[in-house]
């Protein structure tokens, strides 16, 4: 009995196919399952990246391949005027707009934690700006800020509170602050839905306790909603001032970088320089020159998770 | 002394009123008045819902404006349209490449949520389930891939794309969208197969299911909404995608919405307002309709990959 049962179970044991040896061997599994996204990822994404730093080297042009020629494309944006008021435009841009964005999102998320009627609705609609095509919402902020025919001059106008039109875009800080308000009303959606998760998950006991012990409502906002939500403040955050930071479609729409560069972000920069002027090299130094302030954004984000994980009672 | 009786009086009468009002699930919020609630609740909600959505508002009411009463603010009210028209909407449906425009980015959109979707799943499985040495790592560098912005690929993207041949087809956009859509849905997809339990793929695999199997008939169903949020997020950031289709792009018969509208519909100095507007609107209306439907999808998409 014994001896037919092992006769069974031998060939069994060594005569596996191939299939299914595969599907014991993890590691030879997992590369092929990764296979597809890593091909994409290696040929699209990682390999550009690379050749963006290389081009940076070289002075390609359109149509022409180009030469190494060391840092002489950092050294000419080094003496260029315009390229440090793109880096300083956008630093403005990002700072402005982040805190805009980190302070009414934060106030939306607040108000729509509150007990209203048609909350779910009103989440709904509200994050309407952020799921629109930036720059179809970007044609309407175009228009809306039409020298002759703006409709905010016009109300402004007829309640007596200005008695000229504003020239939102011929004018360079009006236009900057033109469009870092249309940056701020397509990024409170994303920064308030986000917090507002979050908020969901500080227990309301934690309120009423402290409004027993006295507490203000300033009070209850400082010591448990704020401690609570900072980490995910942190990467809501890092990830606003990510994208702001290389934000393209907004500027591209509204002013092309004008009046007088004086709204060129470093992406926009970047492509004017590139595709409509031919450069790609001179484009491609502009776009790595962004890499070191991502990468101080990252780094910020990385000390965010780790806040996390010691508020989840682990080890810093 | 005997104020303080009362007082304590007070509160002992008041304390068996409480709970009642507790019921009520509003938390402590019987202790704020109707009128305090209102400036501090309502009324900051209405300006933030109006400055929301007026540009949309702005956007509907343009379209349908006749241009005599688009730029005449004192005869017709700008606030409302007095006298509708489809004339623009008439002019962007048969005098410009718009439908074609819409066709090219439905079919981009679709495609390339296509390909990322069925990417990350394996990926994702491959990262969160198999755990094969360094899937740690790997994990980490799709999070990383997830950081590398558009602005700073587009032109050594563009560069390949001209040397693949790329250029000026719907391939180069339905192959380099996957770069952004797969990392985001990746990370989405790993939450998702994180919360399924261990024990039903063990289950299987003892009753000798292939790991393909195993993804086809159980991770996946259980990973359904996981899908739908990740599938909604990639069909919308692929229908919004901009540098990638004005840069790999020229000729009018491929562009997507966003870039038709912008670099055909805007001509010389004159601006047609009316017709702008009506490419906008009829450009957000498919993503703002996919969106309703999958409104929860959506949410629990974005703060998911946030909180993860």
């Amino acid at each position: 009995m014994h001896a037919a049962v092992k006769e069974i179970e031998i060939p069994r044991a060594t005569g596996l196919s191939l299939l299914a040896r595969l599907n014991n061997n993890t590691m030879a599994l997992g590369i092929l399952f990764m296979l597809p996204a890593a091909i994409i990822l290696l040929l699209f994404l990682t390999y550009p990246l690379g050749l963006g730093v290389w081009l940076g080297l070289t002075d390609t042009k359109i149509g022409r391949g180009g030469e190494f020629i060391g840092l002489e494309n950092y050294r000419s944006l080094f003496n260029d005027s315009v390229f440090w008021l793109s880096v300083r435009t956008t630093i403005f841009y990002t700072a402005v707009a982040s805190f805009f964005k980190f302070f009414l999102g934060l106030w939306l998320a607040v108000l729509l934690n509150q007990n209203i009627r048609f909350k779910s609705f009103m989440r709904a609609i509200l994050l309407l700006p952020w799921i629109v095509p930036t720059t179809l919402s970007a044609i309407a902020f175009w228009w809306i800020y039409d020298s002759q025919f703006s409709i905010i001059s016009w109300a402004l106008v007829k309640m007596g509170l200005i008695d000229k039109y504003i020239d939102f875009l011929g004018d360079g800080w009006n236009a900057r602050f033109s469009v870092i308000a249309a940056n701020v009303w397509r990024g409170i959606p994303f920064v308030a839905i986000s917090l507002l998760a979050g908020l969901q998950t500080i227990s309301p006991s934690l309120y009423e306790a402290a409004t027993i012990d006295g507490a203000t409502p300033w009070q209850r906002f400082r010591f448990i909603t704020y401690p609570l939500l900072t980490p995910i403040i942190a990467i809501v955050m890092t990830f606003s001032v990510l994208f702001t930071f290389t934000d393209f479609q907004l500027i591209y729409v509204i002013t092309r970088g004008g009046p007088v560069n004086y709204t060129h972000l470093m992406a926009t920069l970047s492509f004017q320089r590139a595709i409509p002027g031919g450069q790609l090299a001179e484009g491609a130094a502009i776009a790595f020159a962004m890499v070191p302030f991502l990468v101080g954004a990252i780094l910020v984000s990385f000390f965010g998770l780790q806040r996390r994980k010691w508020q989840q009672g682990g080890k810093d | 002394m005997s104020a303080d009786i009362s007082k304590a009086a007070d509160a002992v009468k008041v304390a068996p009123v409480a709970p009642e009002v507790v019921h009520s699930d509003g938390g402590m919020d019987y202790l704020v008045t109707r009128q305090t609630r209102f400036v501090t609740v309502y009324l900051p909600l209405m300006v933030f819902t109006f400055v929301l959505l007026f540009p949309f508002y702005w956007m509907t009411i343009t379209t349908f404006k006749a241009n005599d009463s688009l730029y005449d603010y004192e005869k017709h009210s700008p606030f409302w349209v007095t006298n509708p028209t489809l004339a623009n909407v008439k002019k962007l449906l048969f005098d410009t490449a718009y439908p074609d425009w819409l066709w090219n980015t439905m079919l981009v959109a679709v495609s390339s949520t296509f390909i990322a979707l069925l990417c990350s799943v394996m990926a994702a499985y491959a990262i969160e389930r198999l755990r094969f040495k360094g899937s740690k790592w790997v994990g980490l560098s799709i999070y990383g891939a997830y950081l590398v912005p558009p602005s700073i690929l587009f032109i050594p993207l563009a560069t390949m794309v001209f040397k693949l041949g790329l250029f000026d087809s719907r391939w180069a956009l339905i192959l380099t969208y996957p770069t952004f859509l797969i990392p985001f849905c990746t990370w989405l997809l790993m939450g998702y197969f994180r919360s399924i339990p261990y024990e039903l793929e063990e289950c299987a695999l003892i009753d000798g299911a292939t790991r393909l199997q195993i993804l086809w008939k159980i991770v996946l169903p259980l990973a359904v909404p996981g899908l739908i949020s990740a599938g909604i997020f990639a069909f919308t950031l692929s229908w919004n995608e901009f540098i990638y289709a004005l840069t790999f792009v020229s000729s009018s018969e491929v562009k997507t919405v966003p870039v038709g509208v912008i670099t055909e519909l805007v001509d010389g100095d004159v601006y047609h307002w009316g017709s702008l507007m009506a490419g906008a609107l009829f450009g957000s209306v498919p993503v703002a309709i996919l969106y309703s439907f999958f409104v929860e999808y959506y949410v629990a998409g974005m703060t998911g990959a946030v909180k993860e």
